[in-house]
């Protein structure tokens, strides 16, 4: 029971991790109908930038938004100068572009923070908690984690139901061209898109950053998983990718703990899970039902 | 298709294996290897090119299917002692079957929820060697003994023999892939990518038709995979990250998608510019932990350029450089210049436009 209250906790923490990516897949797939491939790429980048700013300063917390801020910036800049321009191209080419994007980032953090595996600080404490001496398999920094991404999560939903933005960001996503017509920057609101993933990115590289040590390619995984629990939940629905992400969490930490061999086994659940899901439903747990015959 | 379009294809295949033969012979040990490597990559390009950019179905996952060809040869070597050629057959034909049973999942599926389901293969398979360690090794691998024939000689270059079993193999495929894509078979494909409604409509089986696709792209990528074990001599999962995957979907990109020259141009690409942007690195001493990434940000800037410069790729920025000089009648000169002459009608070029409202991935 304390096993299982452990593997709980656990996959409800990582799987928040993979729900930030998930859902700023989401958020540019909305807007631009593409993958971004860079997204685990761009949290990398941005982590680094964190772990510089702590080195200098000293400080968890100038790190932590320094992260953010950067996230904002390289998305913009990404949509800006690279993403923009593949938009009247057929849609493969602005797939490869991120993965070219992916690529180019990850050589330059090898460039300029160097290649060797970095320790990442925590905000909190990462010994686990107790209840009346039962560890709990989680820590303060574990119950931060999710915290901070449901946080930011609600504040998005939020401002997409509430805020006059989101609903601009709703229309451009809904349909573009009634939503030039009635006066919408689409472009512009594009561009947001994009500096909001960036954002969610970010947040998800320095939340995961001390499970994983820092290194170039230290977000792939948690990229393949995050965009895993997007086609899961669907790539249209952010709900569908905080549910994904957290049904994915929790799953493979399951599987890692009570299976035999378990931790070899982590991917090969997933791409079971994923085809399961996908067989029942092509397009996405929480798709708009869509008839589609072959 | 014409009367010469076999023996034409013929032709430049053989052209292409005398100018593989004269470098193999004139270069040393180490370009002899780069030859051999370039060669694994051209059948896994190949048939990457023929899914995505024929049938319209991205996967982000074929290394999975190198993986399958490379260790079922590798098994079929070491336990069984069987000689190569069988072993490379019965590989192609493990993939064809992997290759199946993966189409008939993907069938059902489009754009980005393909890809994410390829990609997760990609990932997850080369995990089972670690889960089976007894069968396939775990991190070491399995590792094979590959020796050039005693007629040519004790003291006959390996790296060349690995050469030219890669080169002809290579070849062999690009000619049967570019009959394939003129035939019926191909004319369906190009069919269902544009319009599965129409394709169905005019009495094509557009699953069937989509299956079949990624069962040619498995087999082309577990040829890759065989000859990969026997150019290496190890066959690690180490060798079959996504990042494999990715340079195959890259290297088909930027070649040209749907264009088997262009899965030659791209093969070329993603072996020798690394190398070449290394050596230059290194000639203006530069630290180690900067000269290795320099080549891997270059490989990153060259695909997004070339995304933006020639949107067909390689192969179609070629083909319209021609057509500046030579005027509308470029279909016979790109089949003069090009090695595995199958020259892109520009229907194949363009994605039709509902394609592109509808996005992939």
């Amino acid at each position: 029971m304390v096993e299982f209250l452990q593997f709980t906790l656990s996959g409800i923490s990582f799987g928040m991790i993979y729900a930030a990516i998930a859902l700023s897949l989401v958020l540019i797939w909305r807007g631009t109908r593409l993958v971004n491939f860079a997204q685990g790429g761009m949290a990398m980048f941005t982590t680094y930038v964190a772990i510089e700013v702590i080195y200098r300063t000293g400080s968890y917390w100038t790190g932590f938004v320094s992260a953010l801020a950067a996230g904002i910036v390289l998305g913009v800049v990404c949509q800006l100068t690279v993403i923009r321009p593949t938009m009247n191209k057929p849609p493969i080419n602005a797939v490869i572009v991120t993965i070219g994007l992916l690529i180019l980032l990850e050589g330059l953090a090898g460039i300029f923070f160097g290649g060797q595996f970095r320790s990442f600080p925590t905000a909190f404490s990462q010994t686990g908690l107790k209840i009346n001496g039962t560890p709990l398999g989680v820590s303060r920094y574990d119950v931060f984690v999710a915290a901070a991404v449901l946080v930011t999560t609600l504040a998005l939903a939020a401002a997409f139901r509430y805020t006059s933005a989101g609903l601009r960001m709703r229309a451009a996503a809904f349909n573009a061209t009634i939503a030039r017509l009635s006066g919408i920057r689409v472009a512009r609101v594009l561009t947001v898109g994009w500096a909001l993933a960036g954002l969610l990115g970010a947040l998800a590289g320095v939340l995961v950053s001390p499970s994983t040590f820092l290194y170039p390619n230290s977000m792939d995984t948690i990229f393949v998983f995050g965009f895993t629990a997007a086609v899961i939940g669907g790539l249209d629905s952010p709900l569908g990718a905080v549910v994904g992400g957290l049904l994915l969490g929790l799953a493979l930490s399951y599987a890692g703990g009570y299976l035999h061999n378990g931790s070899n086994l982590v991917p090969v659940v997933a791409l079971v899970i994923l085809v399961v899901v996908l067989m029942v439903r092509p397009d996405g747990l929480f798709s708009a039902t869509q008839v589609r015959r072959v | 298709m014409t009367m010469q379009t076999l023996p034409r294809r013929l032709g430049a295949a053989a052209v292409t294996a005398v100018i593989v033969w004269f470098l193999s012979v004139r270069l040393d040990t180490f370009r002899d290897y780069q030859i051999a490597e370039i060669a694994v990559y051209v059948p896994a390009v190949a048939g990457l090119t023929v899914l995505t950019g024929l049938s319209g179905q991205i996967s982000v996952g074929n290394g999975a299917f190198m993986a399958i060809g490379a260790y079922a040869t590798a098994l079929l070597l070491l336990h069984l002692n069987w000689p190569f050629i069988a072993a490379l057959v019965a590989s192609a034909a493990a993939t064809a079957v992997a290759g199946g049973i993966v189409g008939v999942a993907a069938a059902r599926l489009r754009g980005p929820y393909l890809a994410g389901a390829t990609l997760m293969l990609g990932v997850a398979l080369p995990a089972l060697a670690f889960a089976y360690r007894g069968i396939f090794g775990a991190d070491q691998g399995l590792s094979i003994t590959f020796t050039a024939p005693a007629f040519l000689g004790a003291s006959f270059p390996l790296t060349r023999w690995q050469a030219w079993v890669s080169a002809v193999v290579a070849l062999v495929t690009l000619v049967l892939l570019a009959n394939l894509c003129s035939s019926r078979i191909g004319r369906n494909w190009r069919a269902v990518r544009d319009d599965e409604v129409a394709a169905a409509l005019d009495g094509v089986n557009v699953a069937v038709t989509r299956i079949l696709a990624f069962v040619v792209s498995a087999v082309c990528a577990g040829l890759a995979g065989s000859l990969l074990a026997i150019v290496t001599s190890l066959v690690a999962p180490g060798a079959f990250t996504i990042t494999l995957s990715i340079a195959l979907l890259t290297a088909a990109a930027i070649g040209g998608l749907g264009s088997l020259p262009g899965a030659l141009w791209g093969s070329v690409l993603i072996v020798l510019v690394p190398t070449y942007v290394t050596d230059v690195a290194t000639s203006h001493g530069l630290s180690s932990s900067v000269g290795s990434n320099i080549p891997i940000a270059a490989y990153g800037a060259v695909l997004i350029l070339v995304m933006l410069v020639f949107p067909q790729g390689i192969q179609g920025g070629l083909v319209g450089l021609l057509r500046l000089f030579t005027g509308p009648d470029q279909e016979t000169r790109t089949a003069h210049d090009a090695p595995a002459p199958h020259a892109t009608p520009p229907a194949d070029e363009a994605p039709a436009s509902h394609h592109e409202k509808e996005g992939t991935t």
